[in-house]
């Protein structure tokens, strides 16, 4: 196989899975509106995907906003602007960097564990039992699943903002010396709700990204319990890799 | 519809599976009411064949017709919506590990019917009594030996009275006594549900016991098909063999 070839091949297999997420996301969009609605699964989910989380989120967040104020504390007293560390912490926590990591941090625990369970009920034959009883896998087990992240990672990436925001004032003011006047009249001087907005639409998309990712991969596994595994990884590393390419584009599109 | 219009039909039916030719030109007629055995070696296309009566694959040529409709050209809605009238039990049981035994048989009529849960439970009782099984409603499946996960799937299998049931390899991997048990239940369904029934096994006695006809699956089509008594009295070397269990012979040329 020569190198054109190989680059050939990995393009087309690019381009197939992107079409099968694609057809999967119509799929799960149009069983989401046809009964019967499951709405125990539902809430099980939404607790799965975000009350579950939260000690994720809580330690993620809080800790990186404590870091990003020591960070530039330490670098705006070069040039003698220590007092916009209250606003660099909380643009750069609510426009990104609480939803890009709450968005990876559920994707390792979540969409980790939806491409685990699908992937076992594919080789254990569940998924066929699932349609020889006049169930569509994607009505039951993407619907729930998906709407769960759609609805919860906004909600968590909420926490995550108020977390690094306080973390960083804890920071700031307890480490650093701050004033905590000054402190907490800068971290709001230059906030719009736009940046809150844009956060949380963007953590809307990838709590759509990281689920239905998870299910996905889940629904194509095949060659038993090595299957699962590979799903498992492939579900996660391409949920990672598409939430922040869409960041990116989401950023630069609508914001 | 005319009653002399066989239940399941599969019409010249070829199907390749990762490059290997599955199925090629099958073709076969189950009668309504009837209780057909496909029989055949391992990795002959015996569970994709099942799969392709309830339409969990779809055939890459021909045709399957099911009680006078050609499932092959369903719109997929319409086929979830027709697969009410199946009822199929897997290889391993497939019964969903998240929920109770009471849970997966509920589960098609919690979505397909609007049954109180009163009802619901009445005909679960029913459901495993038919398998006779009693007081495990409340076990997990794996906490149940092959055997009742089996029991369970079938009892998942007829909750919601289906007209076709399938049967996926039902004894592979029980003891010989629990396969016999297995055989006669399934017997005693399809007596008293008057169900057409497919069965697909390795096994030859169980195949024998629960038969109105027999076919032995060759790569990729039927080679024989008759009653029990001319299947076992066949001239087909193929069939001698199996039924035999020998070693030496056309299968393993």
């Amino acid at each position: 196989m020569n190198i054109l070839e190989r680059i050939g091949r990995v393009f087309i297999r690019l381009f197939e899975e992107t079409g099968l997420w694609f057809r999967m996301l119509v799929r799960t969009f149009v069983w989401t509106f046809r009964p019967p609605f499951e709405g125990g699964e539902w809430l099980r989910q939404m607790v799965r995907v975000g009350v579950d989380s939260i000690p994720v989120v809580f330690l993620t967040t809080m800790f990186t906003g404590m870091v990003m104020a020591l960070q530039t504390y330490n670098g705006f007293h070069r040039v003698h602007a220590e007092n916009f560390v209250g606003s660099v912490v909380a643009l750069a926590m609510l426009r990104e960097l609480s939803p890009v990591l709450v968005a990876l941090m559920v994707t390792g625990r979540v969409g980790s564990s939806m491409a685990a369970e699908i992937g076992t009920m594919r080789v254990t034959e569940q998924l066929d039992a699932l349609e020889a009883l006049a169930t569509d896998p994607v009505h039951y087990l993407f619907v729930p699943r998906v709407i769960a992240g759609i609805v919860m990672l906004p909600l968590l990436t909420i926490l995550g903002d108020a977390l690094g925001v306080g973390g960083g004032y804890l920071v700031g003011v307890k480490l650093m010396g701050a004033n905590p006047v000054i402190y907490e009249q800068n971290t709001y001087q230059f906030l719009q709700m736009n940046d809150v907005w844009s956060g949380l639409i963007k953590s809307a998309f990838f709590g759509l990204i990281l689920t239905l990712t998870g299910c996905v991969r889940g629904y194509y596994t095949s060659g038993g319990a090595e299957g699962v595994g590979r799903a498992t990884t492939a579900a996660v590393v391409s949920a990672s890799l598409i939430i922040l390419f869409t960041d990116f584009f989401l950023t630069k599109l609508l914001f | 519809m005319n009653d002399n219009t066989p239940m399941i039909s599969l019409q010249h039916v070829d199907k390749t599976l990762g490059g290997r030719k599955v199925l090629d030109d099958m073709s076969f007629d189950v009668g309504r009411g009837d209780s057909f055995v496909i029989v055949g070696g391992s990795g002959v296309g015996k569970s994709v064949t099942i799969k392709h009566i309830i339409g969990l694959i779809k055939p890459d040529r021909g045709h399957v017709v099911v009680d006078g409709q050609d499932i092959t050209t369903m719109r997929p809605i319409d086929l979830n919506r027709f697969r009410r009238r199946f009822g199929m039990s897997f290889q391993e049981g497939a019964l969903f590990d998240s929920m109770s035994v009471f849970e997966n048989i509920a589960f098609p009529l919690r979505r397909h019917t609007k049954f109180t849960d009163s009802q619901i439970r009445e005909r679960v009782d029913e459901c495993l009594d038919m398998v006779h099984l009693e007081g495990v409603s409340s076990k997990r499946p794996s906490e149940l030996s092959g055997g009742m996960r089996r029991r369970v799937g079938f009892a998942r299998a007829i909750s919601l009275k289906p007209a076709i049931l399938l049967f996926d390899e039902p004894t592979t991997g029980l003891d010989p006594v629990i396969s016999d048990v297995i055989a006669d239940l399934i017997v005693e369904m399809d007596r008293t549900l008057n169900t057409t029934t497919v069965t697909i096994t390795h096994d030859m006695k169980v195949a024998f016991k629960i038969a109105d006809r027999v076919a032995m699956l060759y790569k990729g089509r039927i080679v024989e098909e008759g009653t029990p008594e001319t299947f076992q009295q066949s001239q087909n070397p193929i069939v001698q063999q199996f039924i035999q269990g020998r070693a030496e012979g056309p299968l393993t040329e």
